[in-house]
């Protein structure tokens, strides 16, 4: 089954369109990396994908359903750019963050012991568990991540969605971080990444999706790497945005 | 699997209407009959208990024990609910919300003159303030504007409003200035009912709903890609707060009332790694402003909304000492 299913989604900021006929689909068990340069669009398309915005024109469904009627919450992780205001200033543990992922599960009722049980082989996962009682705001911005992806696992997401998640965090830590979500995709967690660094993303991802507002590339890294895909994505910056560009897919 | 899916939302649905429907006037029942038939003797046996055991005038006259009973009940409702509040950068809100209240109270004043019901302006500022509160709510959806900026209008809107129906109206006296600048004295025991319901559904609410609350304040786009119902709870947020904003203002007053929504809240936040610990903490500090400040205001003769806000400016103080 398809995770995502994105139909000539376009999206515009007041007249300035953002995304322009974008269609692409997403497999069970994927590992999509999501590029382009600054301002393509990027972290909007996520938003468009994830139903967190509403394309102007075109169709997104998740696992099946359009994005406006989705309601399984649970089965979405979401690693975000930017800290919140909230997680900069809010006193809060690691724990009290991870257990919001069994929000969506437990509704009104109260949080069963199960519940904690799954909260804290969460944290174990992600090799956080002895940080569990410290405040969120204290930890590096590798461990900030690592907790985001311990509340997509308790709150047993198939789909997690990042969004430059390793940016300010040091080469080692990112490299782990990486591995971590090799190993959490090998389980069967589909995953969609946005990420400035090329490199990391060929190494690491099945699918490379360009864009430059519009679809350049959707393929697999060796494609990209001897399309033109990325000197288009770059090169279009400053120039004619309106230049056609025929979308290429592998 | 479709249809299961379906079959099992249905019932699902079923099952919500049928909480609703019978769960909601139930515990309005159980809630009336609490404030009506129970707590009355509560009271009486507590306070004469008390009265018994310590035998001071500050215990044992009917003034006094209304009022301890308001601010003991505002010290546990403001600060839990301010504790969202604080921490979402939205604590000017109680402040706008207090001051709409005030134009509430002034148009109850003004239709006691007509309807002979002591708790009048305490509900009709409950009505307005509930009005302002969803007005604030609509126009930080639809406008661009910042938050502050709806905040600023419903707070000097509410304010000229309750000037404009105190000047037009009949002398109030004293009765406009209790609302305004709280008083101890001046709670009628259908008030302390009042104010018993009001803490009881805020507490029940909050109860019910702390983890969505608890999601949209850390982190709203989260909470919604979660499915998570934002504006429901954000709206229900807003609402609980003009509860409490009305409860408190009969002993603090319009305008000192968002004080305690604030300040017990930012102290805790200074002592505390943990959210759920620092809405237990704000309580406690809550409390000890109150105590505090109506013994402070008794032994200097000093007016006791003002008192119980600098006792507790005064342990934010402290907390921020200790947490340096």
């Amino acid at each position: 089954m398809n995770v995502i299913e994105a139909e000539g989604v376009t999206f515009a900021y007041d007249e300035r369109p953002v995304v322009e006929d974008v269609s692409l689909t997403v497999e069970e068990g994927e590992f999509v990396g999501l590029i382009g340069p600054n301002g393509s669009g990027k972290t909007t398309l996520l938003k468009l994908l994830l139903g967190l915005q509403r394309p102007d024109s075109g169709t997104v469904r998740l696992f099946g359903e359009p994005t406006g009627e989705f309601s399984d919450g649970e089965r979405l992780g979401y690693v975000s750019q930017k800290s919140t205001d909230a997680d900069r200033s809010m006193p809060i543990t690691v724990r009290e963050v991870v257990t919001m992922g069994r929000y969506p599960h437990v509704g009104l009722r109260r949080l069963r012991e199960e519940d904690r049980e799954i909260v804290e082989s969460a944290l174990d996962r992600v090799g956080i568990a002895h940080l569990a009682d410290r405040r969120i705001n204290r930890l590096s911005g590798g461990q900030k991540q690592r907790t985001y992806i311990a509340r997509a696992l308790a709150s047993e997401a198939d789909l997690l969605a990042l969004d430059e998640p390793t940016v300010g965090v040091d080469a080692d830590s990112r490299d782990r971080f990486y591995d971590l979500l090799n190993e959490l995709n090998e389980r069967g967690i589909t995953i969609v990444l946005i990420e400035h660094d090329i490199g990391v993303i060929t190494e690491h991802v099945d699918t490379v999706v360009c864009i430059n507002r519009e679809l350049l590339h959707h393929g697999s890294p060796d494609a990209f790497a001897e399309s033109d895909a990325l000197a288009r994505a770059y090169g279009l910056e400053g120039t004619d945005s309106r230049l056609p560009v025929r979308n290429r897919t592998a | 699997m479709n249809a299961r899916t379906s079959f099992a939302d249905l019932a699902d649905s079923r099952r919500r209407l049928l909480a609703v429907v019978v769960g909601v006037p139930l515990s309005l029942l159980v809630l009336y009959a609490f404030i009506y038939g129970l707590f009355p003797v509560l009271y009486e046996v507590f306070w004469g208990a008390t009265c018994g055991a310590v035998g001071s005038w500050l215990v044992c006259s009917g003034f006094l024990q209304r009022g301890f009973t308001t601010g003991l009940l505002i010290g546990i409702a403001a600060p839990i609910v301010g504790t969202y509040l604080v921490n979402r950068q939205m604590a000017l809100i109680g402040e706008a919300l207090a001051h709409t209240a005030f134009a509430g109270v002034a148009i109850g004043i003004f239709l006691g003159s007509f309807v002979e019901w002591q708790s009048l302006p305490l509900f009709a500022a409950l009505v307005v303030a509930a009005l302002a509160a969803l007005g604030i709510q609509y126009i930080s959806v639809h406008t661009d504007s910042n938050a502050d900026v709806p905040i600023a209008i419903m707070l000097t809107g509410g304010f000229a409003l309750g000037i404009a129906v105190v000047s037009y109206g009949v002398a109030f006296g004293r009765e406009i200035n209790s609302y305004l600048f709280g008083d101890i004295l001046f709670v009628p025991f259908g008030n302390v009912q009042l104010m018993v319901g009001l803490t009881v559904a805020v507490l029940g609410m909050v109860g019910l709903t702390h983890k969505q609350l608890l999601f949209i304040t850390f982190d709203r786009e989260a909470a919604r890609i979660a499915r998570i119902d934002v504006w429901f709870y954000d709206t229900l947020l807003i609402v609980l707060t003009a509860l409490v904003i009305v409860a408190a203002m009969q002993i603090l007053g319009a305008i000192l009332v968002a004080a305690m929504l604030v300040v017990p809240v930012a102290a805790a936040m200074q002592l505390t790694n943990s959210f759920t610990q620092g809405m237990g903490l704000s309580v406690v500090f809550g409390e000890l402003s109150v105590i505090l400040g109506i013994l402070f205001s008794y032994q200097w003769s000093i007016a006791t909304g003002a008192t119980i806000v600098l006792t507790a400016i005064a342990i934010y103080l402290v907390a921020l000492a200790i947490s340096r």
